[in-house]
């Protein structure tokens, strides 16, 4: 990307993977995210083959993937699991965290704060590459003999221990992300607190910041103890220790001879420590995303900054008490599941709070119904849907019924698929003319959304009416052999189709991503009329090195939309007292 | 238009820190998680099982615990190092370094000949529950005394040049390595206590 106003490039470490330019990182990050969100969507219509019409040969792309996997176009249990393994870990760990986190939180987070670059630049581009890194050792589990691991996303034990060598790089992926995900979050936080420019006090911050720094705060303190976890499980596939394994276990007829007193519950609490804050890490930032987008296009405040400040902060703090309700089903004990029961509880409190007060903001407004905007605009319901069927879970014996079922899936697709990744889309059409200086076609843009919109709803509400059925989420032939399943089945098929026609739906966005990089039509500084300092304080795109002309002084909170008195609907925060 | 990062080593007045030590402190943070989730592996895998599997040899204290002041003894140095650089006095601040790099090694020595001694029993990590614990834990820790020494010694060697350039500077990031390095003693010595004692 060209620089109309700034310096000419000095040379290949602007452009290239040893750049520590935060917004070179952003845009790195940003491209290998949406290329892992596409693998992880890909793998996802394969599985929906399988489940729409077990059994059938599935047509040429079946033979190219051999057959080690799809014999004769069939797919192979084992492939399944695969497959299935793979599009959670790739979508959670590689597409949206890395999306949400390190490249909107990156690009964006130094401008909205007036900041001259990430506090650590070259720690910066040290957490890019390791990411890379990891995603590349996890996607190459592919082709190693025995395949891709194939023990679920959530990699449990006593299977995982035992699984082909595909699980040991999925181990080692892990470690090296999480150690990513540590100097990222501890360069975000650093930043946020030292970084500020002047006159822009913590109540000044865009929300957007907020949700990145408490994001920043569940990353730094919930992926160590999947670190370890995936330390000591790496020791028991390659040390042959013991620690989630009990003694005795008989494997396709023969008792293991491991020395045994291990447990497979603790890998569940170390995992679901890291991972239930995780799903914050996936949400939060989407919140922040949408709360932007929302206060500019209907041309008014937030309603409630203030409580949704401490909204997300005590979200975050809760986040680290809720991850045994992933275990009701374990046997823990009744009074654990009590704890965890009110305390799943309580933090959907928190989230309704930021939900409504993002509602409200909409009352009374202007509403302009831009591209980001309609995307914003679905996140709340779809959210919405998300997080209230969480609640049944959130009960003991409700989720009793519900666990690992369909339902299960419906209910947290709502909140990422439909929820998160709009909020990402929005993002993108929104914070797109910063990047490039262009913007990206409306036309293109609404043939994307509404699609996508019924589609994703296509596909996911029935999940819910299978749920509710009892069909379980682990079955290779979408439930054909099994007995609960049979009134529910046909529906397979129909999400299955909504599935790929969802796959074609994407298709405009990518034409216009890279047809509007370079022939979008160009824009203004603050195309959006913002208030923010990223639009105000620093041209499209922003200047190579440093950002700004100079670092901006604020004056005011981030959302002054249509003070009274005031000439403009817009009042940014770098502007001065009478004028 | 300028590239320097803010507060890089100046002190931000209304945050009371610099760059450095705000990211050296979270980094600490999120190192205790990892080590606290290690730990309290160890005590859920000790409190659910059988107490024979944690049987140990108490005679392997005294090693342990001349290993434990070696380290504790570097720890000291470090301090003291950073104490001479904030005073200016450079030949000091370098001796100490010296030093707290020299029993970051010894340190290391005698935990391999702990280890050998172990190998030579017959005794790995897949031998028992309370020895799988043992190597992996002191192993995550040995990786840590490394990373430390590695930082240490090549704040050392070019420690002279940064000092003539910016003495602030430099003191700064030999701080920030002595934090941590006092972070992995104190880590040493919890581990000591629950892997050699209890």
């Amino acid at each position: 990307m060209t620089n109309g106003q700034g310096r000419h490039a000095t040379g290949v470490r602007d452009v290239s993977l040893f750049s520590t330019d935060h917004k070179v990182i952003g845009v790195q990050y940003a491209l290998t995210a949406l290329f892992f969100l596409l693998s992880g969507f890909c793998i996802m219509m394969l599985m929906r083959w399988q489940l729409a019409f077990p059994g059938e040969a599935l047509p040429w792309l079946g033979k190219i993937l051999g057959p080690d996997r799809m014999p004769e176009g069939i797919m192979l249990p084992e492939f399944y699991n695969q497959l299935g393994a793979m599009h959670g870990t790739i979508m959670v760990f590689l597409g949206v965290v890395p999306l949400a986190v390190g490249a909107f939180g990156n690009y964006v987070v130094p401008l909205q704060l007036g900041a001259p670059d990430m506090a650590f630049p070259k720690l910066n581009m040290f957490s890019y590459w390791l990411y890379l890194l990891a995603g590349l050792i996890m996607l190459a589990s592919f082709f190693v003999p025995g395949g891709a691991p194939s023990s679920g996303w959530t990699s449990y034990p006593p299977l995982a221990d035992i699984a082909t060598a595909g699980q040991t790089m999925w181990l080692i992926g892990m470690v090296l992300l999480c150690t990513s995900s540590l100097f990222s979050s501890m360069n975000m936080i650093t930043t946020i607190v030292q970084l500020r420019t002047e006159g822009l006090t913590f109540m000044r911050l865009p929300f957007f910041v907020w949700a990145q720094l408490i994001t920043s705060f569940l990353l730094l303190l919930a992926f160590p103890p999947l670190e370890a976890a995936a330390v000591l499980q790496l020791m028991d596939r390659v040390a042959g220790t013991s620690f989630f394994m009990p003694g005795g276990l008989v494997v396709s007829g023969q008792v293991l001879t491991n020395s045994g007193g291990g447990s497979p519950l603790l890998w569940q609490h170390l995992f679901w420590f890291l991972a239930h804050p995780e799903v914050y890490v996936l949400i939060l930032p989407a919140m922040g995303i949408v709360a932007e987008i929302i206060a500019n296009n209907t041309r008014k405040p937030l309603w409630g900054y203030r409580s949704m400040v401490y909204a997300a902060v005590f979200l975050g703090f809760m986040s680290f008490l809720v991850w045994a309700h992933h275990m009701f089903l374990t046997g823990m004990g009744t009074v654990i599941s009590t704890f965890f029961q009110a305390t799943t509880m309580i933090i959907s409190i928190p989230s309704i709070i930021i939900l409504t007060a993002l509602l409200v903001s909409l009352w009374g407004g202007s509403i302009r119904f831009t591209t980001p905007m309609l995307f914003a605009l679905a996140f709340l319901p779809m959210f919405g849907i998300g997080g209230l069927s969480g609640l049944p879970l959130a009960l003991a014996p409700a989720d009793i019924h519900l666990h690992d079922t369909y339902y299960v899936i419906g209910h947290f697709h709502y909140i990422v698929a439909p929820g998160t990744i709009f909020a990402l889309f929005a993002g993108i059409y929104y914070w797109f003319p910063k990047v490039t200086g262009r913007k990206m076609s409306d036309l293109l843009g609404k043939i994307h959304f509404w699609p996508s919109l019924i589609l994703m709803n296509g596909i996911f509400m029935p999940m819910f009416i299978q749920g509710l059925a009892g069909v379980s989420r682990r079955l290779y032939d979408g439930g054909a052999q099994y007995v609960h399943a049979q009134g529910v089945i046909h529906l397979n098929e129909f999400m299955s189709v909504c599935a790929w026609l969802l796959g074609i739906a994407q298709i405009p966005f990518i034409v216009n991503f890279f047809w509007s990089m370079r022939k979008g039509k160009k824009v203004t500084q603050n195309y959006w009329e913002a208030t923010t300092l990223e639009w105000s304080a620093a041209p499209s795109p922003p200047l190579r090195h440093g950002n700004f002309q100079s670092l901006p002084r604020v004056h005011r909170g981030p959302y002054e939309y249509s003070v009274p008195g005031s000439a403009r609907d817009f009042t940014p925060q770098d502007e001065q007292e009478g004028r | 238009m300028s590239m320097e990062i803010p507060y890089a080593v100046k002190v931000r007045t209304d945050t009371g820190m610099n760059n450095a030590r705000l990211g050296l402190w979270l980094f600490l943070g999120s190192e205790t998680m990892l080590f606290g989730g290690l730990i309290s592996a160890y005590v859920f895998l000790r409190m659910g099982s059988a107490s024979e599997q944690f049987v140990h040899d108490l005679s392997e204290i005294p090693l342990a615990g001349i290993n434990t002041l070696i380290l504790l003894a570097s720890s000291v140095a470090i301090t003291l190092s950073v104490w001479s650089l904030r005073d200016r006095v450079f030949n000091r601040h370098r001796i100490l370094m010296g030093i707290a790099v020299a029993a970051g090694l010894l340190f290391l020595g005698l935990k391999w000949l702990d280890y050998s001694e172990k190998f030579g029993r017959g005794l790995y990590p897949a031998t028992s529950t309370y020895l799988a614990i043992f190597f992996t834990l002191t192993g995550v820790h040995a990786l840590h005394v490394i990373g430390g020494i590695l930082v240490n010694s090549y704040l050392l060697v070019t420690g002279r040049k940064l000092f003539r350039e910016d003495p602030d500077r430099l003191l700064s990031r030999v701080s920030a390595s002595a934090l941590y390095w006092n972070f992995v003693d104190a880590v040493w010595i919890v581990l000591f206590l629950l892997l050699y004692v209890v």
